[in-house]
């Protein structure tokens, strides 16, 4: 499925358009991680673990989203923004939308 | 007691040694690590207009994206904690926060290999709350649409000076930055 965060598709002809579409995920760490950052956050750097979670949990919800645009019958989703909120400690949400479209060349 | 009180203080005096001399030795490390790549991508325009620079003809575009989680050491928290008292810029967090926006950039860049330009960049940061100390680390995300050029392969090989097209001869529609 084509993405983009733009308004359009470069070289490519919006014909129809299905709406908003949104995925979410909310996430929360798990105990052996929290140890491992809570160790780093004395020494500072990159917490990779957290990246991860992150990076897996936003996969998921574009997932999501696509299969919502894919249920409309939608070929593409454009301008898709990403958002991260933290809803409680240790735990965040991870929403991404945009707007489905059909697109032909 | 005061052999209690002691303890307690030679133990913060020990994470603050250690965070002091391992956060620095990071920080300097990552920025250096920093700037290598950002010289190795430089042929990689990325631009936050919505608008290639240039006159290009894409083939295929894909959204792309790079994020990082970093965390600030313990005596760089602890000036900070200092700095709320008195008021001011706080520098520890902006080294922070600067890092992890250029790395995020720069992760964004590696997703793409082969790609001519990356334009709509955008960037979200998120704090990462750990119980009651807030801040202490970030979440950068930066993301936008790479697109591809007809004649650039667009699939795996892997190197980052793919020689992306040369777009800096068109001053006429650099927009913002070209004045």
């Amino acid at each position: 499925m084509l993405m983009t965060n733009i308004e359009t598709i470069p070289g490519k002809q919006i014909v129809a358009c299905q709406g908003v579409v949104a995925g979410s995920t909310v996430r929360t760490k798990h105990a052996g991680r929290d140890f491992m950052a809570g160790i780093k956050n004395i020494f500072g750097g990159e917490l990779r673990g957290y990246t991860e979670l992150l990076e897996e949990s936003r996969e998921q919800a574009v997932k999501r989203m696509q299969q919502q645009a894919t249920q409309l019958g939608a070929n593409a989703v454009v301008n898709v923004r990403f958002s991260t909120s933290s809803v409680a400690a240790g735990a965040a949400e991870i929403y991404v939308y945009g707007t489905a479209v059909t697109v032909a060349d | 007691m005061s052999n209690q009180v002691l303890i307690n203080i030679g133990y913060l005096l020990v994470l603050l040694g250690l965070g002091y001399f391992f956060g620095r030795r990071a920080e300097a490390k990552h920025y250096k690590d920093i700037q290598r790549r950002e010289q190795l991508y430089l042929a990689l325009p990325t631009v936050s207009s919505e608008q290639p620079i240039g006159d290009i003809s894409v083939q295929n575009c894909v959204l792309v994206r790079g994020s990082v989680v970093i965390s600030v050491d313990y005596f760089k928290r602890m000036l900070a904690a200092l700095r709320a008292f008195f008021g001011g810029e706080v520098q520890a967090y902006e080294t922070l926060l600067d890092r992890a926006r250029r790395e995020a950039v720069l992760r964004m860049k590696e997703s793409c290999p082969g790609a001519a330009q990356i334009i709509n960049l955008r960037m979200e940061t998120a704090s990462i709350h750990r119980g009651a100390n807030s801040i202490g680390s970030v979440e950068v995300v930066a993301y936008g649409t790479a697109l591809f050029n007809s004649d650039s392969d667009s699939t795996s090989d892997g190197s980052a000076n793919a020689e992306p097209i040369a777009v800096s001869s068109h001053p006429s529609r650099s927009g913002p930055t070209g004045d």
